[in-house]
């Protein structure tokens, strides 16, 4: 019988370059559960290629990532909260907050762009460390907490503002309208959030963490994982990240406007949700996520395109959260039964 | 009025039972006759088949193949509720039952008394809930919440729960698992009582000497298959192990004794308010500590305590002789201070996750640079774990919650074998798994101590603690009553000493005022 502690505990761990079996086998697994969002998004894109001769140009697909950085940056953060069986309400009034913060400290007190930036995404920071503290301090359920902030920070966002919109100066529109080479900004950043949000998730304590408390928070606690921080790290990511949407969606219209961002709440959950994860905790990924964010995206551009009313977009877009839901209950009970 | 078993036509007969699941044949033509006014007990390891036949006859599985009788008519049972009007009432190994509603509601959940608006009458409800328990000689708190009982009451609610219907078949999974002794003669009572009535009892379990005290016939499953039938009266512990595991039982507890090294562990006048008053114990490096004593004695809080997962009131923990500080478990196992918690399904295993982050969950800082973990070395170790102590699962990415119990409880004890812990906390931990696991769990505590660590055992299965102790102290309302070496001691002692019947021997020390 081999010993594991000396596995564990031994030199360095060997590189084997070729991976076991079992290993493959998972995440063809895991590609599997995200199959049905997926080709559905597939079939989407054809349907709609056939459909309009404008959908499948550079611009319109250009314009559909742009359209979509924001929730997909805010749904990365949403589905590490949803994934330690929490949920925040408060990140469209993140996104308003962080918009007006940002632009006004470069209209009033004559900041920097990019000063003003990082002090907007930092004010989500901000709230998402208050979301954490609540959550784990006070002992508040996170959807009473985050609907706390959701009024409360969403009021001051008004507050500091009397309710009017701050125009930016133009050079403002650097991140919202700026490209990299020639790939538009937003769609740059909404990469990197993805590849830090999988890279958090997949490979970090942080990550592997919050799937154990997500699972079964009382295992977790008794097996050494630090819970609070964990929570707050969490909330406090989806903070910034939230803090980056706005300052993205205040950069695209050049202004700090404090009712911005009403939609980003539950657009975000669904994303995350249509994209696999479980409001129960313990299951979800980023690129479900992001295949959820696409997939809301491409209805609502092609329903502009196809001239569908965007009455009849909100009920499509209903009627997919809970056939998401209902698959995955189905999935869940199958595996159960097993 | 015990007549054993009446003749003529079975209460139930299943015939030639078949189930298939994707990728295995749980039931491979299974039969089973139960006499009305009989004890049958259900035997075998876990994975058996004997959950799926009950499931079947109780209309929560459906059958592939076979028929079922019921009084000599054959029956096609519908669905759970089908069953249950025919007289088939099931306890299931996990309650049921809703936490947040009272004890009477929960024995008449579906039906409660109710006036034509939907009112229910409250008062009606008592009386009747209380003439049940009256009937059954049981006593509950009626008007208490389910979450406030003990496990134990929680478990006797659950059988009340069953027996208020009008039951001609009763069917039992495994109830013993969470009671203790006083609790489980309490169950035999009501149970005699009830073959007296010409119930037909089903008794799924693992324990032997429980069927020989109780039951009166005995069916033994093994891979889906019968593998015999018995009398009670005309076999032994031997063969029914026999039968059960297809070998002889080596041993039940192959304890190995080991030379005690060094002291790894004193607690000093650890006090857990409103649990355990200054409780002192130390324990030495190859050494198994044993803690007995009732439910409700104190034993999980004064440990949960030990390693900072309850904050303590007072009290001093050294290791190796120095005094340390544990006010969380991360604390405790930077301290080497491991626990296995005594409740699997609530806070052993992260179901959702597979084994592999499972045996790695208590020691991510091991696995990991700057907090980037190692999936390489992470795999290594926890496919050596696997094979080690041979966890049955198709790969280490399979999530936790699809294992069976015994392969569940190996997985959180490699969880602290990875941890390397040096001090091992158990806590109930062959609780609900079956003969051949439970053996297994033993020898790796042997191999543990070999390696100059030490073993606390908390076990409410006293041949268990008695087995596997060097040292046994037992615990009765947050204190140590009596403190016996291994071979000086019989399980009549503990009890005595748990329960508190007699007056302890020199060893006794001072009780929490109540």
């Amino acid at each position: 019988m081999t010993d594991p502690q000396t596995m564990t505990e031994g030199a360095p761990a060997q590189i084997t370059l070729e991976q076991p079996e079992p290993y493959r086998r998972a995440w063809l697994r895991r590609l599997l559960q995200q199959l049905g969002p997926f080709l559905f998004v597939l079939a989407l894109g054809v349907a709609l290629t056939l459909a309009s001769p404008y959908f499948l140009t550079s611009t319109n697909i250009s314009a559909i990532f742009v359209q979509m950085s924001v929730i997909a940056i805010i749904t990365v953060g949403q589905v590490m909260v949803i994934i330690t069986a929490g949920i925040d309400l408060s990140v469209s009034a993140v996104v308003a907050l962080s918009g007006v913060m940002s632009t006004m400290v470069v209209v009033n007190d004559h900041w920097g762009i990019v000063p003003g930036m990082i002090l907007g995404v930092l004010v989500g920071g901000g709230v998402g460390l208050i979301n954490g503290l609540l959550v784990t301090r006070v002992h508040l359920p996170p959807f009473i907490a985050t609907l706390g902030t959701l009024s409360a920070i969403g009021g001051v966002a008004l507050l500091v503002t009397n309710g009017q919109p701050i125009a930016a100066p133009t050079q403002f529109d650097a991140l919202g309208d700026g490209h990299v080479g020639p790939i538009p900004a937003p769609i740059v950043v909404m990469a990197i959030v993805a590849a830090a949000g999988w890279f958090i998730l997949a490979r970090t304590t942080l990550g592997r963490s919050a799937y154990a408390i997500g699972s079964n928070a009382e295992t977790a606690r008794l097996s050494g994982i630090p819970v609070t921080r964990v929570l707050v790290s969490v909330y406090a990511l989806q903070g910034l990240l939230a803090g980056l949407g706005g300052v993205i969606v205040a950069s695209r219209v050049v202004t700090g406007d404090p009712s911005a961002g009403a939609n980003y709440n539950l657009d975000a959950i669904a994303a995350a949700v249509i994209g696999g994860a479980s409001l129960f905790g313990g299951e979800g990924t980023v690129i479900g996520g992001l295949i959820g964010a696409l997939l809301m995206e491409l209805i609502s551009n092609g329903g502009d395109l196809l001239n569908i009313s965007n009455f009849w977009q909100d009920f499509i877009l209903g009627v997919m959260i809970i056939a998401a839901v209902t698959y995955d209950q189905v999935r869940r009970r199958a595996l159960a039964r097993r | 009025m015990s007549t054993g078993p009446s003749t003529g036509t079975p209460a139930v007969e299943m015939l030639g039972i078949q189930r298939h699941f994707p990728g295995v044949q749980a039931l491979k033509g299974v039969d089973l006759r139960i006499a009305r006014g009989e004890i049958h007990a259900l035997l075998g390891e876990n994975g058996a088949g004997k959950s799926t036949l009950m499931k079947i006859l109780a209309g929560a599985e459906r059958k592939d193949e076979g028929r079922i009788l019921l009084g000599g008519e054959e029956v096609r049972i519908s669905g759970p509720t089908d069953a249950l009007d025919r007289g088939i009432s099931t306890v299931y190994q996990e309650t049921s039952l809703a936490p947040h509603l009272s004890v009477a509601e929960n024995l008449f959940i579906g039906r409660l008394p109710a006036k034509r608006l939907g009112l229910v009458q409250w008062r009606r409800l008592y009386r009747e809930a209380g003439a049940v328990l009256d009937r059954l000689q049981i006593k509950l708190p009626l008007r208490a919440r389910v979450s406030e009982l003990s496990i134990a009451q929680q478990q006797m609610t659950e059988i009340a729960k069953a027996l208020s219907h009008d039951v001609k078949v009763l069917v039992l999974d495994e109830p013993t698992s969470a009671l203790t002794e006083t609790e489980v003669s309490e169950l035999f009572r009501v149970l005699r009582d009830l073959r007296g009535h010409g119930v037909a009892t089903v008794y799924i379990s693992h324990t032997i000497e429980e069927i020989l005290r109780l039951c009166d016939r005995v069916s033994i499953l093994r891979d889906g298959e019968l593998a015999g039938e018995r009398a009670v009266s005309e076999t032994s512990a031997d063969e029914l192990v026999r039968l059960m595991v297809g070998r002889p039982l080596l041993e039940m507890f192959p304890k190995q004794t080991v030379s005690l090294g060094d002291e790894l562990l004193r607690v000093e006048r650890l006090t857990v308010p409103g649990k355990a008053a200054e409780v002192s114990f130390s324990v030495r490096a190859g050494e198994v500590l044993g803690f007995a004593g009732l439910l409700g004695a104190g034993r999980t809080a004064l440990m949960q305590t030990l390693i900072g997962a309850i904050p303590a009131d007072g009290g001093t923990v050294l290791r190796r002789g120095e005094p340390v500080r544990i006010r969380n478990p991360q604390d405790a196992i930077r301290h080497s201070i491991g626990y296995l918690s005594d409740d699997r399904r609530r806070s052993g295993i992260a179901g959702l996750l597979g084994v592999g982050a499972n045996l790695t969950l208590a020691s991510l800082p091991q696995f990991s640079r700057l907090s980037v973990l190692n999936p390489i070395q992470e795999r290594r170790s926890a496919e050596a774990v696997v094979r080690a102590l041979r966890i049955v699962t198709p790969s280490i990415d399979q999530q936790v919650a699809l294992l069976s119990g015994g392969n569940q409880q190996k997985t959180v004890l490699g969880r602290w074998l990875t941890a390397g812990v040096e001090v091992l906390v158990l806590d109930e931990p062959t609780r609900g798994i079956d003969v051949g696991a439970k053996v297994e769990i033993y020898r790796l505590i042997n191999r543990f101590l070999a390696e100059g660590k030490a073993v606390i055992l908390l076990s409410s299965h006293l041949p268990e603690v008695l087995g596997m102790s060097d040292r046994i102290l037992v615990m009765r309302r947050g204190a140590i009553v009596a403190e016996f070496d291994r071979g000086e001691v019989t399980q009549e002692d503990v009890m005595f000493a748990a329960t508190g019947q007699v007056p302890v021997t020199a060893h006794e020390r001072g009780g929490m005022p109540t």
